[in-house]
């Protein structure tokens, strides 16, 4: 076996592991990469049955519509039921407020509809499609995360999690996020995804787009960006290095349109992955304050 | 000179890489590095991403923002490692961290674990998911108490190698003697503790002195850097001759088109399963034999170590997650009561009238552990006679199940020799163990 035989193997196992130790998981979806590939080692998990989970979308109402397309053609293709928890329900229903201003996000909102997608379907475990090379507070998280009843993490209080021996047992109330590609890196996945010729949304692929330069970063020309006379709107040959919600998602500059491409850019690249991510900028404990609140 | 060195070298190294023979292609090496901020354990892994153009110019950023610095004003790069709040106000490592790079060679996964007595439950986290640990010793205190728990835990959890690296050489002006003296108190350790696999390397992490780079400040030493050494050990899994398949999943479709349709799903332990072969099903103790191996829909003649595939066998038998497959020729062992080294995790001690949940592969079973035969001092590996195992301890306990157990004794198949505790009343992961004793 070779590397990726290996993380494969390891991520299969895992997958397995929450069929096998809970009575109603998920597995949530992004339509990024890391979900995409979740769903292709399920299939190596699970067929020729059928997944013993539902996909769950956390849809901010601000994502790329060629995410909701692939989404919906993934669906489709894989015949496995979709569960959408919608951001603009959450608002709608005042259990959030959106913000204002320009540099305004859905992001941290999600993370109210996911605990509350949670809730309403009871789900106890919930895959998730994050790596430890990701991010520095990511780089701690077990496998096997458990989560209070508020959704929370405590990274104080961790379980031991010995060999591959993964503890599911919580209390009614309570959930586990589950992380198959924890041992991934961002090269390992794309390596991955061409081995196994997966299929991507096409903005991770260089492409021509409107987009606006905001905070040293170009951002797709989007009105959710709430773009206003000083906002530039230039044309560009872009591409997505993570996908995420449109508000705090930038673009690379890149002509890479063959994952071989793709690949070289990310060996060459002197940025990590994350450094597209706005909401990771905030402050050095970002993340370990978002998974504490509930975050994926 | 430097030419003949480089020559002593390679010929040392060339020695080193045959005598592990290349004797299965592994392309993941994972290993541990246990230690606190002052050993240098920090600043080696550091040195390690950053030598190895692992650390990318917006996480260079981040780390000069946050502004630490070591005495002599280099970057600290620690910051790099420590990823919770609380460990970078306090400056120790509390979790294990996993770190990433990989070069031409290998794909490395470092587990980057605290040191500290007090977070030992978290370092053997880390050192369980290892096949390498390195042990660092400061040049100018030689083998001390850590460097003895350290390898007792190594020892416990049957890692494959050891490498020591005896850092801080630029505080002893790369004196030989200091290095070879701290070798050879080690091997008495070694010796006392069956330790198979050891190696040494003198190093300067802060300098870079033999960690990617080789050092000309130690002509005396023709070995490996760290890098090259771990680019090239490999192990021999001498220990298992057969496999164990622990059941996770049953695949029953049950479509129109896929009416029969039983598949047994699992991750393969061990060496040699394949097609025809006589299995045993336990613990029932049906006999089968192996029908076909499939892997994504597509059907192989063998399954190696480590592969997750679907078993199917040839009749019809009632198998269900947390049974095992295995081979009829060599079956594992089936008892209620077995003696273990256990490993605890919890403030409260271990309770010999409590029940706990025993989970070993796929297959969880109400235990008791009637009996504490002995403790070990992890600082002096000497046997003690204690009542209670408390938070961090080790011992030897006997332990009484509920229904028979499927497991191997650690120094045949160590693999499947393992389980955790779990304490049914707050569900928390309160202990580890490995099966050392049939009784």
């Amino acid at each position: 076996m070779d590397y990726l035989d290996h993380l494969e193997a390891e991520a299969i196992y895992i997958l397995r592991e929450v069929a096998g130790q809970f009575e109603n998981p998920a597995l949530l979806f992004s339509g990024g990469k890391d979900s995409i590939t979740l769903v292709h080692l399920a299939k190596k998990a699970f067929r020729p049955g059928k997944f013993p989970f539902p996909l769950v979308h956390i849809d901010t109402g601000h994502n790329f519509p060629e995410t909701i397309q692939f989404r919906d053609w993934l669906i489709e293709q894989t015949g496995e039921k979709l569960i959408v928890g919608s951001v603009q329900d959450s608002i709608d229903q005042g259990k959030v407020i959106e913000q204002k201003g320009k540099n305004a996000s859905r992001n941290p909102l999600q993370t109210v509809t996911l605990l509350d997608t949670i809730e309403r379907h009871g789900f106890d475990a919930c895959i998730g499609g994050a790596r430890r090379d990701e991010e520095k507070a990511r780089a701690k998280e077990r496998i096997f995360s458990v989560r209070d009843e508020f959704g929370q993490w405590d990274p104080k209080r961790q379980r031991p999690e010995l060999w591959s021996i993964f503890n599911g047992k919580i209390h009614k109330g309570e959930n586990v996020r589950v992380f198959p590609i924890s041992n991934w890196t961002e090269l390992d996945v794309w390596n991955y995804i061409k081995r196994e010729k997966i299929a991507l949304p096409s903005i991770y692929f260089s492409h021509e787009r409107d987009v606006v330069w905001r905070n040293g970063q170009w951002m797709a020309a989007d009105p959710c960006l709430n773009l206003d006379e000083e906002d530039i709107i230039e044309h560009k040959s872009v591409r997505f290095r993570t996908v995420g919600d449109m508000t705090c998602t930038a673009a690379v500059s890149s002509v890479a349109t063959e994952l071989d491409d793709i690949i070289a850019e990310i060996k060459a690249s002197t940025v990590s992955e994350r450094g597209a991510r706005m909401d990771d900028k905030v402050s050095e404990a970002a993340m370990e304050e978002r998974k504490k609140q509930g975050y994926f | 000179m430097r030419s003949a060195y480089s020559v002593l070298r390679f010929l040392r190294y060339a020695i080193l890489t045959t005598q592990y023979a290349i004797l299965r292609k592994m392309n993941i090496l994972k290993f541990i590095t246990a230690g606190s901020v002052d050993d240098g354990k920090s600043t080696l892994i550091g040195r390690l991403l950053y030598d190895t153009n692992s650390i990318l110019d917006d996480q260079l950023e981040a780390i000069q923002k946050a502004n630490r610095k070591n005495d002599d004003g280099t970057v600290d790069l620690a910051i790099l490692t420590d990823g919770l709040k609380a460990e970078r106000e306090q400056g120790i490592t509390i979790d294990v961290a996993y770190k990433y790079f990989q070069t031409e060679k290998r794909k490395f996964i470092i587990a980057d674990a605290p040191g500290h007595i007090q977070y030992t439950r978290n370092m053997v986290t880390g050192a369980s998911n290892s096949d390498l640990i390195i042990i660092l010793i400061d040049a100018r205190k030689g083998v001390i108490e850590q460097t003895k728990r350290h390898s007792f835990i190594a020892k416990l959890l049957s890692l494959k190698q050891v490498l020591v690296c005896v850092n801080k050489m630029d505080m002893v002006d790369y004196e030989q003697a200091v290095f070879e003296n701290i070798k050879t108190d080690y091997l008495q350790l070694a010796q006392k503790l069956e330790l198979q696999h050891v190696d040494f390397i003198p190093v300067s992490a802060l300098k870079g002195d033999n960690i990617v780079e080789e050092s000309s400040r130690m002509p005396w030493y023709n070995g490996p850097t760290i890098l090259e050494y771990l680019e090239n050990i490999d192990f021999q899994d001498d220990n298992r001759s057969t496999w164990r398949f622990p059941v996770q999943w049953v695949i029953r479709p049950q479509t129109a088109e896929l009416p029969d349709y039983r598949g047994y799903a699992g991750r393969v332990l061990g060496e040699g399963l394949k097609v025809g072969e006589e299995v045993l099903i336990l613990p029932s103790g049906v006999k089968s034999s192996i029908k076909s191996i499939e892997l994504d829909q597509k059907e192989f003649p063998y399954a190696e170590n480590g592969q997750s595939v679907i078993l199917h066998l040839a009749d019809d038998v009632d198998i269900s997650r947390g049974d095992f497959i295995v081979s009829a020729a060599k079956p594992t062992h089936l008892e209620r009561s077995f003696e273990a080294n256990i490993s605890w995790f919890e403030n409260k001690p271990l309770d010999t009238n409590q029940v706990y949940l025993l989970q070993n592969q796929t297959k969880t079973t109400k235990i008791k552990v009637p009996k504490i035969l002995f403790k070990y001092d992890v600082n002096t590996q000497e046997r003690t006679y204690d009542e209670e195992i408390r938070l961090n301890d080790i011992g030897r306990i006997l332990v009484k199940a509920a229904e028979e157990i499927v497991f191997d004794l650690n120094r045949d198949f160590p693999e499947n020799a393992r389980a955790i505790i779990i304490d049914p009343r707050n569900n928390l992961t309160v202990g580890a163990l490995t099966v050392e004793e049939l009784v």
